[in-house]
């Protein structure tokens, strides 16, 4: 316990400090992975915990972004306050989504999500009056080419999206998701309130993920409907990223984000190849979830042995205790 | 009133080939339980087979069938004997790892054809058949969708004979039904797992190739499809190639009626607000409704 600050007072330093050191390069760079890290953990809370897989988390992300993008564009209002407008929107539209599709169990959940997340990018493309449609809305950047405030907010909006995963997921809360994310039948057995508490998942995941959205407008300046509800770029990364780091960990899917958004821009400095990011992306997942289907953090067991197999046999560590299938099978703790 | 025939005609040829499309993914969906997220992605792969041997040697685009269901089928096989069939027999935290496997791979093919092929859209030409239609009672046919639908519906045809006819069909059909009572009575349940993955795979192929050339071509227009299938096989009961036909042909008409009267930008809503409707309140899908009786 007496650690614990320390653990997250040196990498709260080194974030803070890194804008000041690095060029402006590194700085969008870094940036784009905190925009990444708050969706992959937002996206987590209720697929990772609560085990309600939304393919359709881009619509939030769409909303969050066009709350502030609307108010610019009708009563030529700024677009920060989007940053409060977006959020609660989202949440006010996710609540009535969320008590029709929580019906719905496993892959027909996911599926209507992707469906109501279409229905959305399709209405903000067609419906021009009310959208500007595929145009989109344009906006001039607050502070210019200063990437600095950018950076300090978004790198809020991480922190507190972690934070409060963390919170509540060691709360009550916490236990309640994993209990119908295991076995939903059971829970409701044991007296929980399945959709409520899947609704209590939900709402916070879509306010980060609209205030992510509402830091998009800000940040980039220009949206379309067709960037901002993206099915493959937004809905099917988030899920991505976080398979990659692992569903239902504290910090797999920030590690899922970052190797995402490093990987494309390192990608984009080879010539040739720079357009393949995305398909080593995903030959990467197959891989993940063929070999480490809990993600690399989730399965951080099985990695960590890989690696101290030469070590531990020196050591003549033979005793090393190896979960049965039966300590899989129970409940995981929530953290990893 | 010429409008409106001419809207149902429409939309029940394109119908006729989104069916034979959705009957792959009832196929997989019936044997293995898992939604098949790649079906769209294994579509767009048999449709660019085709278009690259008609580009670069000028096969007829039609003949490319014989060349592209094959090699679907083969990789559709592989796919589920050395990777999907690994996730299917583990613990994971989420039920819902295979469909996310399916996910993963359907875009990883698309991106393989985005670098192969770009992003532009394609389009496949044949003098005769992609320009021209002919009028029967006043309502203009074009060749390419007419063709189409006859290829679609002689392939759901041989289908239907091939699952009721010969042993491996039944066995995939006991499979579907059982797979446990299946295995006690001596079926290769693996194999046919396998081999249905192949046969969607190889479906959905036949189907992208018969819309070729009526259509335009460009690799992420499988997710599109995956969707359509998806949807289809919603509306027509899970694993019931009958309802998918049903489906397939419903989702055709409502699409192209939409297009006529309302515009062709919601074309594709009026189909997902049904599949949502449908899914929430009539799970068993349409049949359910004549059921109930």
């Amino acid at each position: 316990m007496g650690r614990e600050p320390i653990k997250y007072i040196i990498p709260g330093i080194i974030a803070v400090a890194l804008p000041f050191v690095l060029p402006g390069y590194y700085v969008h760079m870094l940036i784009l992975v905190l925009l990444w890290i708050t969706l992959a953990t937002s996206w987590n809370l209720l697929g990772g915990y609560a085990g309600q897989v939304s393919f359709g988390h881009a619509l939030f992300f769409g909303l969050g972004a066009y709350g502030g993008g609307l108010l610019f564009y009708f009563f030529g209002i700024s677009t920060w306050w989007g940053m409060l407008v977006g959020p609660i929107w989202a949440v006010i539209v996710a609540i009535p989504i969320g008590l029709i599709t929580f019906r719905l169990r496993g892959p027909y959940f996911a599926l209507a999500m992707l469906a109501v997340a279409e229905v959305a990018r399709i209405i903000f493309n067609s419906w021009t009056s009310f959208s500007n449609g595929a145009v989109g809305i344009m906006i001039s950047r607050t502070w210019g080419g200063n990437k600095l405030p950018y950076y300090a907010i978004i790198l809020a909006i991480a922190g507190l999206a972690l934070y409060v995963t963390r919170r509540l997921v060691r709360s009550k809360f916490g236990y309640y998701f994993l209990s119908i994310r295991e076995d939903q039948d059971a829970a409701e057995a044991l007296g929980i309130p399945s959709t409520k508490y899947k609704l209590y998942a939900l709402i916070p995941s879509v306010f980060f993920t609209a205030l992510a959205g509402a830091f998009y407008m800000n940040y980039m300046a220009f949206i379309q409907p067709d960037v901002v509800f993206d099915l493959t770029d937004i809905s099917i990364m988030m899920i991505l990223c976080v398979m990659l780091g692992g569903a239902g960990t504290q910090w797999g899917p920030a590690l899922g984000a970052t190797v995402y958004v490093l990987l494309a821009e390192c990608f984009r400095t080879i010539p040739v190849i720079k357009e393949v990011h995305l398909l080593a992306f995903a030959i990467i997942i197959i891989g993940i979830i063929m070999f480490l289907p809990d993600g690399i953090v989730g399965s951080w067991d099985k990695v960590s042995r890989c690696f101290a197999r030469p070590k531990a046999a020196a050591a003549g560590a033979a005793g090393q205790y190896e979960p049965g299938p039966e300590a899989k099978e129970g409940l995981r703790k929530p953290e990893a | 009133m010429s409008l409106l025939l001419q809207a149902l005609v429409g939309g029940l040829l394109l119908g006729g080939i989104y069916a034979l499309i959705a009957i792959g993914m009832t196929l997989i969906m019936g044997v293995m339980r898992i939604i098949n997220l790649a079906h769209g992605a294994l579509m767009v792969m048999g449709m660019y087979i085709s278009y690259a041997l008609f580009k670069h040697f000028g096969l007829n685009v039609y003949l490319g069938i014989f060349v592209a269901v094959p090699a679907l089928f083969f990789v559709g096989y592989i796919l589920q004997r050395f990777i999907i069939r690994r996730v299917t027999e583990i613990e994971t935290v989420l039920p819902e790892t295979q469909v996310l496997l399916t996910l993963a791979i359907g875009l990883a093919i698309i991106e393989l054809l985005r670098t192969i092929f770009t992003s532009n859209y394609q389009t496949v030409e044949i003098p005769g058949v992609s320009d021209n239609a002919f009028y029967f009672a006043g309502i203009s046919m074009s060749y390419a969708m007419v063709i189409g639908f006859a290829g679609a519906l002689i392939l759901i045809a041989g289908l239907h004979f091939f699952l009721t006819g010969t042993d491996l069909g039944r066995s995939i059909r006991a499979t579907a039904q059982d797979s446990e009572a299946a295995r006690y009575m001596g079926v290769n349940t693996r194999h046919v797992t396998c081999i249905t993955f192949g046969l969607g795979s190889a479906l959905a192929a036949a189907g992208g190739i018969l819309l070729l050339p009526a259509y335009y071509l460009y690799p992420a227009v499988g997710n599109a499809f995956t969707l359509k299938a998806f949807i289809i096989t919603i509306l027509g009961g899970m694993g019931s190639t009958v309802g998918a036909i049903t489906g397939g042909v419903l989702l055709g008409i409502v699409e192209s009626l939409a297009a006529t009267y309302w515009s062709m930008g919601y074309q594709d809503l009026v189909g997902l607000v049904i599949f949502l409707l449908v899914l929430v309140f009539l799970p068993g899908g349409l049949q359910t409704l004549f059921k109930r009786k």
